[in-house]
């Protein structure tokens, strides 16, 4: 993990972004500039749209509207090369049942654009709290067990600027919150962007350099 | 995770990552498919004793008549291996978009048209290419000659890769879709087709006196071009899907 992280000229911008689910327009307009280093926090009711602005952040939807810039490029035409830079991890924790919690963290590691080996990963999941569990099987873990494998991730995506986190806090207990809210920190301090949904009143710390979204 | 400040000193996480070039995640991707399917060899097996008894069943409705069954032999085993090389298409995609890792595919550092042709491939090691060592077994209950049966391994050999490509498409435009399974078969057979008419049509002709090459041929070309379009539109169709 390079500490600084790659050099980031501009973050995230959207412009007038619309997003339509069936005939209902969810939003419309949405115009905001995210600079390095900052975390974006979305809010807003069930179904107001916040999971579809990641998907559309991410590029896994169109929106109706507008663009989605990283670094002053559409993210269309970046496509892999963003997917370098991009950890998502959606509402689905990504799992294969029939893998273990170490050949599930391996894969979509390689997939993401980083070689990960068995002690790299077997510590991640050790940061995560599941030392010991490495071997098992995803199917018999519990679902913030399976959370928890989802974001071992980001102890390996460091060098990643971009988060995209769908509920990143739901299932998990007290520790593991903690945990995830240092990690969040952590990235933010390196210059890395955290856009994350979240239902839970998790709190950070106020000198972390954050915009709120309200949907 | 609570001393997590302290133990940090000697940890492998502190030593750089490499990046993971664009084979890394084409292997990746492969071998985690191979080790899926090793692991719930149900599917793959079922599809194996559905091809079986699916040609076993014809000599034994259509009667002992040599000749009969000689000439209907290759068209037999061809709409088997069809039929069964599409039971396990239906879930090429499905499984992944059910849990999330479609997603992942498609954010993934490596272009997607290469991690579906990953997939593709490992799906014919796990459907086509078992069918097709089994052919030469099922065809003594069609009494055909050993030289016959090579040329029907041999047309399977060529022919099947190609049923993995052409479902991929269909299997990728029906993600997600309710009722996937009949949509699938209904979008894919008629493109089966061709495939079939000279994959059958080869061993017809092989038994008949004919060269096989012109059948061969028309079936490696086929073959071509479906590797480089097929996982091109399968992965355009994977990203119409999950929207």
């Amino acid at each position: 993990m390079s500490p600084s992280g790659v050099p980031m000229s501009t973050g995230l911008e959207l412009r007038q972004l619309e997003c339509v689910r069936g005939r209902r327009s969810l939003f419309k307009g949405l115009d905001l500039q995210v600079p390095p280093g900052r975390l974006l926090r979305l809010q807003g009711a069930n179904g107001a749209g916040k999971t579809s602005l990641l998907r559309i952040l991410c590029g896994l939807l169109a929106p109706a509207h507008g663009e989605v810039l990283w670094r002053g490029q559409r993210i269309g035409t970046l496509r892999e090369e963003f997917g370098k830079e991009l950890i998502y991890l959606g509402h689905a924790a990504a799992l294969k049942d029939d893998l273990s919690a170490l050949e599930n963290l391996q894969a979509t590691s390689v997939l993401g654009g980083r070689a990960v080996g068995a002690a790299q990963a077997a510590a991640a999941l050790g940061e995560a709290g599941l030392r010991g569990r490495e071997r098992a099987p995803a199917r018999v873990l519990s679902q913030g067990q399976r959370k928890r494998v989802a974001l071992a991730r980001l102890v390996l995506g460091g060098d990643a600027p971009l988060w995209v986190l769908d509920e990143p806090f739901n299932a998990l207990d007290v520790t593991a919150t903690a945990w995830l809210v240092g990690l969040i920190a952590a990235q933010v301090g390196r210059g890395g962007i955290v856009v994350l949904t979240s239902h839970q009143s998790v709190v950070f710390n106020d000198a972390l350099p954050q915009v709120a979204l309200q949907l | 995770m609570s001393n997590l400040v302290n133990d940090r000193a000697p940890s492998p996480l502190s030593a750089p990552l490499k990046a993971a070039g664009t084979l890394d995640g084409l292997r990746c991707l492969f071998r985690r498919d191979l080790t899926l399917a090793l692991r719930r060899r149900s599917d793959t097996v079922a599809a194996l004793v559905f091809f079986i008894i699916v040609v076993s069943l014809f000599p034994l409705g259509v009667g002992p008549e040599p000749a009969l069954l000689r000439s209907m032999a290759p068209g037999v085993v061809w709409v088997a291996a069809l039929l069964a090389s599409m039971l396990s298409l239906g879930r090429l995609f499905a499984d992944d978009f059910q849990d999330g890792t479609l997603e992942q595919l498609l954010l993934s550092a490596t272009p997607l048209p290469l991690l579906v042709a990953a997939k593709i491939a490992a799906h014919w090691l796990c459907s086509g290419l078992l069918l097709a060592f089994l052919s030469p077994l099922l065809a003594l209950q069609f009494d055909l000659t050993p030289s016959a049966a090579g040329v029907l391994l041999l047309s399977l050999l060529l022919g099947t890769p190609l049923l993995s490509l052409i479902g991929a498409i269909g299997a990728a435009l029906t993600v997600g879709v309710r009722g996937a399974g009949v949509l699938l078969s209904l979008l894919v057979l008629p493109l089966y087709v061709p495939v079939l008419i000279f994959g059958a049509g080869a061993v017809d002709a092989h038994n008949a006196g004919l060269g096989v090459t012109a059948h061969f041929s028309l079936l490696g070309a086929m073959l071509l071009l479906a590797a480089f379009l097929a996982p091109l539109a399968a992965a355009v169709a994977l990203r119409i899907s999950v929207e």
